[in-house]
């Protein structure tokens, strides 16, 4: 059972990670009223980019950075599209998606030519800070880049609640008028809230092909972007509240992987439907006050 | 009005952006040489080729096409939304190729529409059905065979007498070789307890490498990647793994140690001599994937060979033989198997 336990936190961890990257870049382009439905292209965008990047440079570090990059390039371009030229955000978005998943597997054909076996690299390794300890040594043995995502929670609550940045951000989500009335730079404040997000959502990607698995395949995000727009409304705009959404579909997900092997006579699918189910159920539950940015899904112009 | 125009100007340019990004580079059309004219063919794939079922298909259509048999062309990630029957009639249409191969999984009733159409064109498909006269042949990756070669080696290495596969869907693809491996396992190690994960997915490998960590906790010690993802999970812990489709023991040289493995060449050789020599007919390849006709078999076991207790390779070569002889028949289950087993 404890085995279970610990091996279920850890995976549940683990599973989070990618989710709560990118719900917390989607977190910054909503509320500063922008829907970045280019979240799904993004993450494949930065896993690919990341993966070649850390292949040929030897450097994972160095491959990170560049997925970050290569996000932030992307938030750009939904900036461009849906800031500057106020096209719709559901057009722009989807669009990103589709462009950079094209692109990225063209990069990929276009780099690896056309492999039978995917090119592999070794991954991140984890860090385990306590060692061999019983309970904490397994539970915490984890990537990098999951410490970081989690630290980054508090960061963000910090950057969008306590500092005028932050203040902006809201602001522009909310009511662009009146802030632009106050002296806030609308566009400005919604470009680097997109590529604030870019770059996270750069890092999802990052996360899987450079830490989960040491490859890049086709499929790789796996819808996982779309979780995370759930998973923002889920928490309410709010980074801490979003915590929680990635931590129990995390959860959830990792719980029915082992419920399948538990010998359960029960369809399979049953477990595998479980995290779809609690997150809608919960959102059915919590997400009843949902409070969305006044801002979201409209172009700001001036007059 | 300037804005309605922009958008749409920009929804065309994005697609095409899209579309252009998705055609695969193609290989410069090789000079014209003397001797009876090439076949054309044409390969139309649902998936991208990077998905390994596909894959197969397509190299071996790119050994014809090197061998100098036959000018080859092909369109993948056709998706199964409609457009299969679109390609395959503009194809038709406008190429004339002698063959199409492909896969019509999902893409079934297409396929058959467009083939009854062009008597004249040969249609090879991957597919769960039967052929369809006059012109359409099936083929499916009947691996089931070094599966339960894979399970024989799964079942004599394991310590912990635990053994695990992660698989996508339990189609009877799947399902087949899933119950083939467990039969393995079971006939060297009556005691084996075989776990099955199923991710509904055929490419989530960060989830299939999950499903893999947790078979791995409840005491698994040797896997069956049915899917990509869970051998990264058994390198990662020092375990044995087995792989699918290809030979992936560059993965992890260490751990993998053998593969199934689906070759398409024989079906494409075939059905090449068929239509060259005006005898194709509609049938079933079946035959033509199996490891007696060469288009399946089990992968070396590269570096992890001398490690490996010689009894257990003697035991699985004889079996190897057997198989290949037409002396042992490996059953063909196709039922959805158990969780734990």
């Amino acid at each position: 059972m404890d085995i279970f336990l610990i091996g279920l936190i850890a995976a549940t961890l683990r599973v989070a990670t990618p989710l709560l990257l990118g719900t917390l870049g989607e977190l910054f382009a909503e509320r500063a009223g922008i829907l970045n439905l280019g979240i799904e292209g993004t993450m494949f965008f930065g896993a690919f980019v990341g993966f070649v990047v850390g292949g040929a440079t030897g450097s994972l570090w160095l491959g990170v950075v560049a997925a970050i990059v290569a996000g932030i390039l992307s938030g750009l371009l939904m900036a461009l599209l849906s800031v500057q030229l106020g096209v719709n955000q559901h057009v722009s978005g989807l669009g990103i998606t589709l462009l950079l998943v094209g692109l990225s597997l063209f990069g990929f054909r276009l780099v690896y030519g056309e492999p039978r076996v995917p090119p592999a690299i070794e991954p991140f390794g984890r860090l385990s800070p306590f060692g061999q300890t019983p309970i904490l040594g397994p539970l915490f043995d984890q990537y990098a880049l999951t410490y970081i995502a989690f630290a980054l929670v508090p960061v963000v609550w910090w950057l969008l609640y306590r500092t005028s940045f932050g203040l902006q951000i809201r602001a522009v989500g909310e009511n662009p008028e009146a802030a632009d009335a106050a002296g806030v730079n609308v566009f400005l404040t919604r470009y680097l809230a997109l590529v604030v997000a870019g770059g996270l959502m750069g890092a999802a990607g990052a996360f899987l092909s450079l830490a989960q698995l040491g490859a890049f395949t086709y499929g790789i995000i796996a819808g996982r972007g779309w979780v995370c727009i759930a998973l923002v409304i889920f928490g309410n705009w709010d980074p801490v509240r979003v915590l929680w959404g990635a931590l129990l579909f995390g959860g959830v997900f990792a719980l029915q992987l082992r419920l399948q092997i538990t010998g359960l006579q029960l369809p399979y699918e049953t477990f595998l439907a479980l995290p779809y189910l609690v997150t809608i159920l919960a959102l059915a539950i919590a997400g009843r006050n949902a409070a969305y940015p006044a801002a979201l899904l409209k172009p700001y112009k001036r007059e | 009005m300037f804005k309605r125009s922009f958008l749409s100007a920009l929804i065309v340019s994005l697609l095409l952006l899209t579309v252009a990004a998705q055609c695969a580079p193609q290989p410069a059309a090789q000079p014209a040489e003397e001797g009876p004219a090439k076949l054309k063919v044409f390969g139309a794939f649902a998936t991208p080729i990077e998905e390994p079922w596909d894959g197969v298909i397509h190299s071996a259509l790119l050994n014809a096409e090197s061998e100098g048999l036959i000018d080859y062309d092909y369109t993948d990630d056709i998706g199964y939304a409609g457009d299969m029957e679109r390609v395959l009639r503009e194809v038709a249409d406008q190429q004339k190729p002698d063959i199409i191969f492909g896969d019509a999984f999902g893409n079934e009733e297409a396929v058959r529409r467009v083939a009854a159409d062009y008597p004249d064109i040969a249609f090879v498909f991957g597919s769960g059905l039967g052929p369809s006269e006059p012109n359409v042949s099936v083929f499916d990756n009947w691996i089931h065979e070094p599966a339960y070669l894979l399970g024989m080696l799964a079942g004599g290495l394991t310590k912990s007498n635990t053994v695990g596969v992660v698989g996508g869907y339990p189609v009877p693809e799947v399902n087949r070789l899933i119950n083939a491996f467990i039969a393995g396992a079971k006939e060297v190690n009556p005691d084996v307890k075989v776990l099955v994960t199923f991710i509904n997915s055929w490419f989530d490998p960060a989830a299939a490498k999950e499903a893999a960590l947790a078979q791995i906790d409840a005491g698994a010690d040797a896997l069956y990647a049915e899917r990509f993802g869970v051998i990264e999970a058994a390198a990662e812990n020092g375990l044995w793994a087995f792989g699918n489709m290809s030979d992936q023991n560059e993965l992890a040289p260490d751990y993998v140690v053998s593969s199934a493995v689906w070759n398409m060449n024989p079906t494409v050789q075939y059905v090449i001599k068929q239509v060259q020599s005006g005898a194709y007919t509609a049938q079933d390849l079946k035959d033509f994937s199996m490891m007696a006709k060469g288009g399946a078999s089990l992968a070396p076991f590269h570096a992890t060979e001398s490690k490996l207790p010689p009894d257990l390779i003697k035991m699985v070569k004889e079996r190897e033989e057997q198989i290949k002889a037409g002396l042992f028949r490996v059953d063909i289950d196709e039922a959805q198997p158990e969780a734990v087993n």
